[in-house]
């Protein structure tokens, strides 16, 4: 039994390492296939996460605002960024309708800088305010209230405040028209709380979906919606990328596959003559096919795992390159990548052997 | 006789040459539709970004400050400046009217909504639902349908040339009104045809006919402020220049480029006293999102043309190998090196020319399945396409074939005719 396993084990490994150049264009194919695949599968799965965050530079996408005749409580970031719970960021903001020293309105906000800044990041800003007193003054406002840059009055409810224009803020909306205060200067200025958190959550549809109930919970006193435009807008962008993907993903799986498919072929049934000297030696057909199919696993299971490696280095790099961020490996698809090769290896080495064993040893050692 | 020996290798092995030829249409088929998609993605995609609505706003040059909280305008509805309407069609006519894929005037006001003996006073914002317009000869429909594609109605949407109007969501609630049901807005007793679902401010205002709504307001012609939707090419360094500072050339570049900024110059040149900006919510992130989309598309087609190539170089380089001993009969009777190696890259030339002709078609067929069932909508496939990829596929078919007829043509001719190598 043991020098059976020891003759199966070098008619096994003999022929891969004589024929170094047959088995090296075998396992090229499997690793070319392989490392092909790790990476499509790996960006395939990662790149909805990726998707995801890039979209939230398209900024909120719930909105909390105080219910009527109510105001936000004192809390109220504090107990929204405990329901986002650092899935995305949050920024409080609060308006009132002031009146410049002609007595024609405009509508200041408050709002904490660092948060609007990192929430909004389509604003286009000279300079963000950072001193007390100073404010970011808006692309249509700056032309009314201070065209030459120098400091002005507002009232509200007959309370001055002096500001220092900072910097100009242009997004070609409403914000355009407004004056932007830190929330500190606003509250001391108008007594007012903020009246509405603005809220980006990175995430589907539906998760966005699933986190309105939760901040609905822990803000009684207030309302959050859904910004529709963006939601869907995103929904359906990311829905028309991911088939594309998918599509192609397919496209190419299918092509490697092939590929390695008819390599391995091809090697197999160009050994038709050992095949033929092993049956004319008295060798059963299980023993041969088991012989062939062990060898083209082999081939396959080698090719994967240098193959994994290698895509995962490919999809970490395509991630760098596109994203700017790495591509995480993903190790549940290795046990795919090593099955599906194993299984192509397995159906390339019993095909040939089908068609050969119809053929008379002795005719193949004629070489007909 | 050269020509005779191709013939007489197609003729008796037909079922190999039509595997090494399946092979190489394969491939070229995957590269073809590959470089057919993805050229196509980054139209496709922006069509679909249009989907977060208008990336322009036209406003009058000489208006007043907005005063508008939370999408809510608290401005006087006489205050301020207005556009013309009759102004309007002239979009469609500057350098990009073709990018531009629909635009909305805006009229807001503030009138009163009178239910039983209560008064409420609500925003009503005039507007073109889908409106036809004629500018030359051109005939064209446009309107928030075009615009606001996440807009939602129960109910029907009202007819531009009527005076039915659409009730926000949460303003219908408030009045318990259906669709169907009559209100008394601003005087008139008006038709509510439907209930607008939006998901922004709208939901609490009165959406009218642009007509009513400069009725109600006594200013026929005026509209505040228009909202364009346009397909626009991401921004780069040359567009955030500043087109009075440019050269000529520079400039006519700049002009002739679909940017946000470009277009927006030309729409503030065809409208009369009006400004024109980017909305930089939609506009910029636009750019973003569409090339890490690209992007992504490009890497997968180079993998999926590394993949073809090595498809086609594997399945010639079988092909050839398994016909050593021909090699070395031919060699036997006195062929040269040279000769032996014409009459394989001729066959695989051959191969190439028909397979990748077989495979472009197969290629374009299956780009337009991808594009139908994704995009439901057909790509356009460059006919510069097809000479590229013919060219590339005889390429890997003679690099794949190389090596293969090098080794063939190394082994002792003696050595093969016996069936020893």
């Amino acid at each position: 039994m043991n020098s059976r396993r020891k003759m199966f084990l070098l008619m096994l490994s003999r022929p891969l390492v004589v024929r170094r150049g047959r088995t090296l264009t075998a396992l090229l194919a499997v690793v070319v296939a392989a490392s092909v695949a790790t990476a499509t599968l790996n960006l395939y799965t990662d790149v909805q996460a990726k998707l995801h965050k890039e979209f939230r530079s398209y900024g909120a996408n719930i909105v909390i605002a105080a219910r009527e005749g109510k105001t936000l409580p004192d809390d109220a970031l504090a107990r929204t960024e405990a329901a986002i719970a650092g899935r995305g960021i949050a920024a409080p903001f609060g308006y009132v309708v002031a009146h410049t020293t002609s007595g024609s309105p405009v509508v200041v906000a408050g709002t904490d800088v660092e948060r609007a800044r990192r929430l909004n990041g389509w604003w286009s800003v000279t300079a963000w305010p950072r001193a007390s007193g100073a404010a970011l003054l808006g692309a249509r406002a700056v032309q009314v209230l201070a065209p030459d840059g120098k400091p002005f009055d507002l009232s509200f409810r007959a309370r001055k405040l002096r500001v220092a224009p900072a910097g100009t803020l242009r997004t070609g909306a409403g914000e355009d028209s407004r004056v932007y205060l830190s929330l500190a200067d606003f509250q001391r200025w108008t007594g007012l709380k903020p009246s509405t958190i603005e809220v980006a959550i990175t995430g589907s549809a539906d998760e966005i979906a699933t986190m309105i109930p939760r901040l609905a919970a822990s803000l009684p006193e207030a309302q959050a919606r859904p910004v529709r435009q963006i939601v869907e807008a995103e929904a359906r962008v990311l829905d028309k990328a991911r088939a594309a993907f998918w599509a192609t993903s397919a496209i190419i799986l299918l092509t490697a596959a092939l590929c390695m498919l008819a390599t391995l072929t091809a090697s197999v049934l160009d050994r038709r003559k050992d095949f033929a000297v092993m049956k004319a030696l008295g060798a059963s057909n299980l023993a041969v096919n088991a012989l062939f199919a062990a060898e083209a696993a082999a081939i396959g299971l080698v090719g994967a795992v240098l193959g994994f490696g290698i895509g995962v280095g490919i999809a970490a790099w395509i991630g760098r390159a596109n994203f700017h961020a790495a591509v995480v490996p993903r190790f549940g698809i290795l046990p795919a990548v090593l099955g599906g090769s194993v299984l192509l290896g397995l159906i390339s080495a019993t095909l040939p052997m089908s068609l050969l064993r119809k053929v008379q040893p002795a005719a193949i050692l004629r070489g007909e | 006789m050269f020509a005779r020996l191709v013939y007489q290798s197609f003729l008796r092995q037909r079922r190999r040459k039509l595997l090494a030829g399946l092979a190489i249409m394969l491939g070229v088929a995957v590269a073809t539709a590959m470089i057919a998609v993805a050229a196509d993605i980054g139209d496709k995609i922006s069509r679909e970004l249009r989907t977060y609505g208008a990336n322009i706003v036209v406003y009058p040059q000489e208006d007043t400050l907005d005063v508008e909280i939370g999408g809510i305008n608290l401005k006087p509805s006489s205050d301020g400046a207005f556009l013309k309407e009759s102004d309007l069609p002239a979009i469609k006519g500057t350098f990009w009217r073709n990018n531009i894929v629909g635009f909305a005037p805006f009229l807001p006001l503030r009138v009163d909504v009178r239910q039983g003996t209560a008064v409420r006073p609500v925003d009503l914002i005039g507007t073109y639902f889908s409106r036809r317009l004629r500018f030359g000869k051109d005939e064209f429909v446009t309107g928030v349908r075009n615009t606001h594609p996440w807009w939602r109605v129960a109910g029907n949407w009202p007819d531009d040339a009527s005076r039915d109007v659409l009730l926000g969501e949460d303003l219908a609630q408030r009045l318990g009104t259906q669709p169907g049901d009559k209100v008394q807005i601003a005087g008139r007793e008006i038709r509510v045809v439907g209930i607008l679902s939006s998901g922004g401010a709208e939901d609490g205002a009165v959406v009218a006919p642009l007509r009513f709504a400069q009725e109600i307001l006594g200013r026929p012609d005026a509209v505040r402020r228009v909202l364009v939707s346009a397909l626009t090419k991401p921004e780069d360094a040359l567009a955030r220049r500043d087109p009075d500072t440019m050269d000529r050339e520079t400039r006519d570049r700049w002009y002739c480029s679909p940017y946000a900024n470009s277009i927006a110059y030309q729409l503030q040149e065809a409208i009369p006293n009006a400004r024109a900006e980017q909305i930089r919510q939609v506009a910029q992130n636009e750019g973003v999102v569409l090339s890490r989309i690209k992007g992504l598309m490009l890497f997968l087609t180079l993998a999926a043309l590394g993949a073809s190539a090595l498809a086609v170089s594997a399945a010639m380089a079988t092909a050839i190998f398994e016909r050593r001993r021909e090699v070395g009969l031919m060699k036997a009777l006195g062929a040269g090196n040279a000769s032996v190696a014409a009459l394989f890259f001729a066959e695989a030339g051959l191969l190439a020319i028909v397979g990748g002709a077989a495979g472009f078609a197969a290629g374009v067929g299956m780009a337009q399945q991808v594009s139908a069932w994704i995009f439901n909508s057909r790509v356009t496939v460059q006919p510069v396409l097809f000479p590229v990829v013919l060219v590339v596929a005889i390429l890997v078919t003679f690099t794949g074939s190389v090596a293969a007829i090098r080794r063939a043509m190394r082994f002792d001719p003696a050595v093969v005719l016996r069936g020893d190598a």
